[in-house]
């Protein structure tokens, strides 16, 4: 049962096994454990957050791609329920059209981005998504009549979703259902056409397979999957605007998570997000109070200030990219071999 | 070996096309000065980045932070030489921005260099690597830029001899741009005098062809990429502080918004050629310009639609680079 919700794909690892169903009792049970708002807030983050960045993975550990343009679909998602819900009332009907009109316009640009740009090189890719994403950025703040700038829009929604705890389960469940879906679709055979294109693409063009329609797919798809988070944090938030889906530091906060959690491994996706929600809601606290003890040493309290999150954040990705590239699933799974 | 004029004819071709539809000589002639002049400074700033793919096959996602150092670097002594800088006469003018141009080549080149070692050496011949780490100095470096000049956009005044514009007819032509279209051309000549006529550009252009070949003859091309690495950074560094002074204001996140231009150019030109990239800068400076004359909400998509348009035509840009 476990063995076939999991698609076969176990752990394989007893402290990964441990971690992760502490992740997942955390997140189950949180609106009973961690009571507050911002404790929620917090749950339901890294709920979104395991989608984003597992679809994230499904592209960069998998397929072995480098997109730029992840916070644009899941902004996608997070302005389809948001327009949906400001302008054509707040029900369930709605939120429907707009959810999937949302899917609809994510999976066609991820096809036409992809047409374009995954025939030649992989790095045209990283190039062309980055180009597009600000193109979008831009165009959602400049379009003020429709998106409210960069405001953004706040909405209603139906009204057995005003119950925070429904609102919450609502978003764990689908994250939760969303993320086994990820699962199974990685360990499926096109799943292992995605490795070894990663692996050796000549060799994988060589036994047959077009890798462009792969690769091209495997990006509709990990499109798919940020909207799909964007819908869901949408929800949650009852808000959508451009800092909240569309800005460029939460895809640096995704290529983090990624990279932390291990890349090629769905199980990464958990563990690296609720570690960095975590350390992002609770850190910036403590450099706060360092900042503030530190006051009157030259440079160190600029360097501590909670704004500079990202300097910290920046140095710590590049030495995990040189020396934790499995994350830390790989570490886990490798004390083990 | 044939050449291939139809991508450099596509300039005044654009040009000659726009001037119907903007319907006014002297308008048309402004548009076109000024499409020139940010064409030119893309040049500037996106030569460096594709020379050095070609060369190492090196994709660097940090090449903006150069930009922006090389305008900070610039800024701080333009602020620091005030007096000067508002001084009428150019003599007194250029006794400031001659050591501001200076610094900001420093600057940006030592960066570059240090950039190299540090954080470029490690993952050469992996480009999935290269992209995160890139990305990742990019933040690092930007975030730096903050604690050490502030999170606030800094106004940069250009020099009094560079305001005002040259008049002829009903056309108006802003002096600074003038000058940046020279000092863009001056540089393009040098660079393809550099690369064509001399003994270091015949190995820079081996390199890009086949870089083990060159190795196995017994040059040392480590040596050369660094050299092409610093001087590609040193450029962008230069490129910056036109831009800035282009725009007359500076902020952290200004090279990552010029990348993007830069990309596109880049792209539109094909990967490591740097004839491409002259005249992709050219096109995006123009459609760039007519656009925002012609139809101002469209001006943001015309960047794109234009890559779209030529990877259409040229799948791996206007001039590919054979690998």
């Amino acid at each position: 049962m476990i063995r076939d919700l999991l698609s076969g794909d176990l752990p394989r690892s007893r402290a990964l096994s441990a971690a992760l169903l502490l992740v997942l009792a955390g997140l189950a049970l949180a609106p009973f454990l961690f009571p507050g708002t911002r404790s929620l807030d917090v749950a339901a983050k890294v709920c979104v957050f395991v989608v984003l960045v597992a679809s994230y993975d499904l592209l960069l550990g998998y397929t072995g791609i480098v997109s730029f343009a992840h916070t644009m679909f899941f902004g996608i998602g997070g302005y389809g329920i948001g327009l949906a819900a400001a302008n054509w009332g707040s029900s369930w009907a709605s939120l429907a059209a707009g959810s999937a009109l949302a899917l609809l316009l994510a999976a066609a640009v991820a096809l036409a981005v992809g047409l374009l740009s995954l025939r030649v090189r992989a790095i045209f890719f990283a190039m062309i998504t980055l180009a597009v994403a600000s193109f979008f950025q831009i165009l959602a703040s400049q379009m003020s009549w429709l998106t409210g700038g960069e405001d953004g829009v706040n909405f209603n929604l139906p009204r057995l979703l005003h119950s925070r705890l429904v609102a919450y389960y609502l978003v764990f469940g689908s994250s939760l259902a969303l993320f086994l879906l990820l699962l199974r679709i990685v360990n499926s055979p096109f799943g292992r056409v995605l490795l070894s294109i990663r692996e050796n693409e000549f060799r994988a063009e060589a036994l047959g397979y077009r890798t462009v329609y792969y690769r091209t797919a495997a990006n509709c798809i990990g499109a798919l999957g940020a909207t799909a988070a964007g819908l869901l944090y949408a929800v949650w938030l009852r808000y959508t605007g451009p800092a909240a889906t569309l800005s460029f530091d939460i895809m640096v906060d995704i290529l983090l998570m990624v990279v932390i959690g291990g890349m090629g491994t769905m199980y990464g996706a958990p563990l690296g997000a609720a570690i960095f929600v975590l350390a992002q809601t609770y850190l910036r606290d403590l450099m706060k109070l360092a900042s503030g003890a530190l006051e009157g040493v030259p440079l160190l309290p600029s360097l501590l200030h909670p704004d500079r999150w990202l300097l910290w954040l920046g140095i710590l990705f590049i030495l995990c990219v040189y020396y934790f590239p499995t994350g830390i699933v790989g570490r886990l799974r490798a004390r083990r071999a | 070996m044939k050449r291939d004029w139809l991508p450099l004819a596509l300039v005044p071709a654009i040009a000659l096309a726009a001037l119907p539809l903007v319907a006014s000589p002297p308008i048309w002639v402004t548009l076109t000065v000024a499409g020139l002049a940010m064409g030119m400074m893309i040049f500037m700033m996106a030569s460096g980045l594709t020379l050095v793919f070609g060369l190492m096959d090196v994709m660097n996602f940090a090449h903006g932070v150069f930009i922006s150092v090389g305008a900070y670097g610039a800024a701080s002594v333009l602020i620091a030489m005030k007096a000067e800088v508002q001084a009428p006469g150019l003599a007194a003018n250029l006794a400031a921005i001659g050591p501001a141009l200076l610094a900001a080549v420093a600057l940006a080149g030592v960066l570059g260099w240090f950039f190299e070692r540090v954080v470029i050496r490690p993952v050469y011949g992996d480009h999935l690597r290269q992209i995160l780490v890139t990305m990742g100095g990019l933040i690092v470096v930007e975030q730096l830029i903050i604690v050490v000049w502030g999170p606030d956009v800094i106004p940069l005044p250009r020099p009094a001899a560079l305001t005002g514009a040259f008049i002829f007819g009903d056309a108006a032509i802003e002096r600074y741009r003038v000058l940046a279209v020279v000092v863009g051309l001056a540089l393009f000549g040098a660079m393809w005098l550099l690369l064509n006529r001399t003994r270091i550009g015949l190995l820079v252009r081996a390199g890009v062809e086949n870089a083990e070949m060159v190795e196995s003859l017994g040059y040392r091309i480590r040596r050369l990429f660094v050299g092409v690495f610093v001087a590609g950074s040193a450029l962008a560094g230069l490129g910056g502080v036109m831009w800035a002074m282009y725009q007359e204001s500076l902020n952290a996140q200004m090279g990552m918004q010029v990348m993007v231009l830069i990309f596109i150019v880049v792209i539109i030109g094909g990967l490591g050629s740097v004839g491409g990239c002259f005249a992709g800068a050219l096109l995006v400076g123009l459609t760039a310009n007519y656009t925002g004359f012609l139809a101002p909400k469209l001006a943001l998509g015309s960047n794109i639609l234009l890559m779209v348009l030529v990877l259409l035509w040229r799948p791996r840009g206007l001039y590919p680079v054979g690998k």
